[in-house]
């Protein structure tokens, strides 16, 4: 069967009063399309449909989205990885502000990114050359600069649902230790400092939502667990 | 309705590489300045940056000298570089590459401690005749992702103001044809604003969208470049595309050149590797341009792969899965989702494939953007610049090298920021634009706000890609180009008269893609003239017609006026300031 029943969600605030899921028919003359091949299909039938793309290969984090009720990335994901019963459902990543259709507010996400100084700090006079590292110390930001920032698991994160102004959020988090890890950054002692409460940090309850979501296969919930091991060593 | 008006001292628009390092110094500076994307500046099309970036930081060799790179850029140019442009990009780069490391860009490393440098193609020792350098600095295979994110969090620290998700939609100039400032719409809101500004700064990067097959994002829409030239201003070698021997077959995505540049290489269905036919010393890491005939010569040939024999192999599995995991991890994982082939097992499937706009706005080292008097002379445009992948400075000439491009961003990103600021120091005084300028400008989004009824978007859009990749393709020739020129012309009349169906204002993508397609148009029917009408073989630009170099009456710039639909010739620059010239030889690897 080529024809895909899709369910989409739509709103659009200049004319909808609430949000409506919308079906589409959809044929992928049987091939296995990623999911923005099907959006870009749906727009070429109904061009008021909206959402967010492009570098469409995984790696500019723009088409972060909920399918089948899962967050991922729309163009890296193969309709044979997440369709069931010739059925996909599609809606905004959850928990965020939604703007129109498919498309969410990401401000407190990118404030919570902000808060934790992304950025190398380091006050000694620079070199004339790079600074060195060496390959194991380098080695140690593997599996965090990675991120690509497309939100996927701060919102499929229900601490973060509660409290997107007060938890910072697994990416946040991921971003936080990939500076603490750093063995070029001098902040240590300030950049715990600035979590050392309730709700920063140990809001986090290891569901592990965020590792299971994440497209680029990082793990935010073991970042979490060494700067939690960061503040308790620091505390003593 | 009075439309609202924002003033600056400089706008920079386009959040990628080149213009987040042109915004960091002006923030730096104090200056009113302001980024607007129309994507969050970490989407732009630089996160997709693989291999590297190419500088002679003596990290791989402690003995290389910036001279050889630049002696590689204007040979790999096909003599059509800038040689002063190439001598600052090269000499400057160092300076650049140290202080992204500084920024706290996670490059990879060598056992030393210094940065981890690996080979590219068309790079030499000592002029070409020391063999293989490896003068690619990377972050893995991320390394335009781990740049692009550094330079926007260092933009974070420094307090630039980012106007994300706004779309530039036309340059506004005064009387005296000066550019003071733009058009642009709030893609949320829909609210349009003109935006008042002594320095506008197009850094929109590349165009690759014009064809049907491109590893280039869905962005790349040659935003600036249509801007450019909707205002009359010309443009510089737009025959000059490059196309990436490596793209994934069917998908388009980009497999970097730094496989090769590992240990990889292609291979025909015989299984033979049959660039050691091609380019004997150089072999894979040939230039560019070079890889990409020879490709298709082996398909035309019957030695293509597949079922239709229309793709070659790229062999990556002797290289090991320890390397591959370390070298080239962001490789596997797409190769994965994309051709469904691991290549720790099996080899990739791969064809050329658009990649890289090596024309543009012509500049200056400074960014300043340049067009001719009535004399043919050069003449800087007031209040606009350009840098990174839209300007045309020229670095990289008919063809550019891997690892080029990076550079290319944070050195002239740079170079515009520091002029700019200094310019603003000394103080610029434009006239005011009037009503009627402000008018002109919004000439094209009123257009489609009011159209009622005609074609639809998406359609012509495929359509003038399928003119582009059919007729201006790796290889061309008179008639096909001829043929593509007319229905360029024809298409340019029914995109005037298409129809926007959604005039909501609330993130209405199907607006800003009617835009685009506009400026797609614009940037198609540049190169598809310029191509036309340069009557040789030069770099990436090869005619079955007119097979050989002409430096008797090709050694130049080309230079498209819009108005006329005219090409004419600019001087290359032979003059650089602290080396002798590089004497134009023949090109061979």
């Amino acid at each position: 069967m080529s024809t895909l029943q899709v369910s989409l969600y739509r709103y659009n605030p200049e004319t909808d009063s609430a949000p409506y899921m919308q079906e589409f028919q959809i044929d992928t003359q049987g091939r296995d399309l990623m999911v923005l091949n099907v959006l870009e299909l749906i727009k070429e039938q109904d061009s008021t449909m909206v959402y967010r793309r492009s570098c469409r290969e995984g790696v500019c984090g723009s088409d972060g989205m909920n399918m089948n009720g899962k967050n991922g990335l729309a163009c890296v994901t193969p309709l044979s990885d997440v369709v069931r019963n010739n059925k996909l459902v599609l809606r905004p990543l959850p928990g965020l502000p939604v703007i129109r259709d498919l498309v969410v507010d990401m401000g407190i996400f990118y404030r919570q990114y902000e808060r934790i100084q992304p950025y190398l700090q380091n006050d000694d006079p620079t070199p004339a050359i790079e600074r060195l590292q060496s390959p194991e110390d380098r080695d140690k930001l593997d599996g965090l600069y990675e991120c690509i920032l497309c939100a996927c698991c701060s919102s499929s994160c229900p601490s973060f649902w509660w409290n997107p102004d007060k938890f910072v959020g697994p990416a946040g988090l991921l971003q936080s230790y990939r500076f603490l890890a750093d063995s070029r950054d001098t902040a240590t002692r300030d950049r715990l400092a600035d979590l050392e409460d309730p709700f920063s940090v140990f809001r986090c309850r290891g569901i592990m939502n965020c590792v299971s979501v994440c497209p680029k296969g990082l793990n935010p919930t073991r970042a979490i667990g060494k700067i939690r091991e960061m503040l308790l060593t620091n505390a003593t | 309705m009075s439309m609202r008006s924002l003033t600056f001292d400089a706008i920079i628009i386009g959040g990628g590489g080149s213009g987040l390092r042109a915004a960091l110094e002006l923030a730096k500076s104090g200056k009113k300045t302001a980024v607007l994307s129309k994507v969050f500046p970490t989407r732009s099309h630089t996160v997709s940056a693989q291999g590297g970036i190419t500088c002679a930081i003596a990290s791989a060799d402690p003995n290389d000298d910036w001279r050889w790179h630049m002696y590689d850029t204007v040979k790999g140019g096909d003599y059509i570089t800038d040689q002063d442009a190439a001598e600052y990009m090269c000499s400057e780069g160092p300076k650049s590459v140290f202080e992204l490391e500084h920024m706290g860009l996670p490059f990879s490393r060598f056992d030393n401690g210094r940065i981890y440098q690996r080979p590219f193609g068309g790079q030499s020792k000592d002029f070409g005749k020391g063999g293989q350098a490896a003068r690619t600095c990377a972050a893995a295979d991320r390394t335009g992702h781990a740049l692009l994110h550094t330079l926007y969090q260092n933009n974070l620290k420094n307090n630039t103001t980012f106007l994300n998700e706004w779309y530039a939609v036309d340059l506004v100039k005064n009387a005296n044809n000066d550019v003071v400032g733009c058009i642009a719409m709030c893609i949320e809101t829909g609210e349009v604003v003109h935006v008042k500004s002594k320095a506008t700064v197009l850094a929109t990067g590349g165009a690759g969208r014009i064809y049907a097959s491109t590893t280039n994002a869905l962005i790349n829409t040659g935003d600036g470049i249509g801007m450019a030239l909707r205002a009359g201003f010309p443009m510089q070698d737009m025959e000059m595309w490059q196309f990436h021997p490596t793209g994934i077959y069917g998908a388009g995505v980009l497999v970097t050149e730094g496989c090769r540049g590992e240990g990889g290489y292609l291979v025909n269905k015989d299984g033979e590797r049959f660039m050691e036919r091609y380019a004997p010393n150089a072999k894979d890491l040939a230039g560019r341009d070079v890889v990409a005939r020879s490709m298709v010569m082996e398909i035309l040939e019957g030695r293509g792969c597949g079922e239709k024999g229309d793709h070659v192999y790229l062999k990556l599995d002797h290289l090991g899965e320890e390397v591959l995991g370390k070298r080239l991890p962001g490789i596997v994982e797409l190769s994965k989702t994309f051709a469904a082939a691991d290549p720790a097992k099996e080899p990739i499937p791969v064809v050329p494939t658009c990649h890289y706009m090596m024309g543009g706005i012509p500049t200056n080292v400074h960014g300043q953007a340049i067009m001719q008097d009535a004399d043919g002379k050069d003449q800087i445009i007031n209040g606009l610049f350009a840098c990174g992948e839209a300007a045309c400075v020229s670095v990289h000439g008919a063809n550019r090298l891997g690892g080029n491009s990076l550079l290319d961003l944070v050195v002239f990103g740079r170079a515009a920021g520091m002029y700019i600021e200094g310019a603003l120091n000394e103080g610029i005084d434009y006239l005011d634009a009037s009503q009627s300028d402000i008018d002109s400008a919004l000439a094209r989004m009123n257009r489609w706000n009011e159209s009622g009824n005609g074609e639809s978007i998406p359609a012509l859009r495929a359509e003038l890609q399928d003119i582009m990749q059919t007729s201006f393709g790796v290889f061309r020739q008179e008639d096909h180009m001829q043929e593509g020129v007319k229905k360029l012309a024809d298409l340019r009349g029914r995109i005037a008269e298409a129809h926007l169906p959604d005039k909501s204002n609330a993130f209405n993508t199907a607006r800003v893609e009617a835009l685009e397609l506009d400026n797609l148009m614009e940037v198609a029917e540049a190169t598809a003239i310029s191509a036309l009408e340069r009557k040789e073989s030069r770099g990436a630009h090869s005619r079955y017609d007119y097979p050989d170099r002409d430096d008797a009456n090709w050694l130049k710039h080309s230079i498209y006026f819009p108005l006329e639909k005219r090409l004419g010739k600019r001087d290359v620059n032979f003059k650089p300031k602290t080396v002798d010239t590089f004497e134009p030889k023949v090109r061979t690897y």
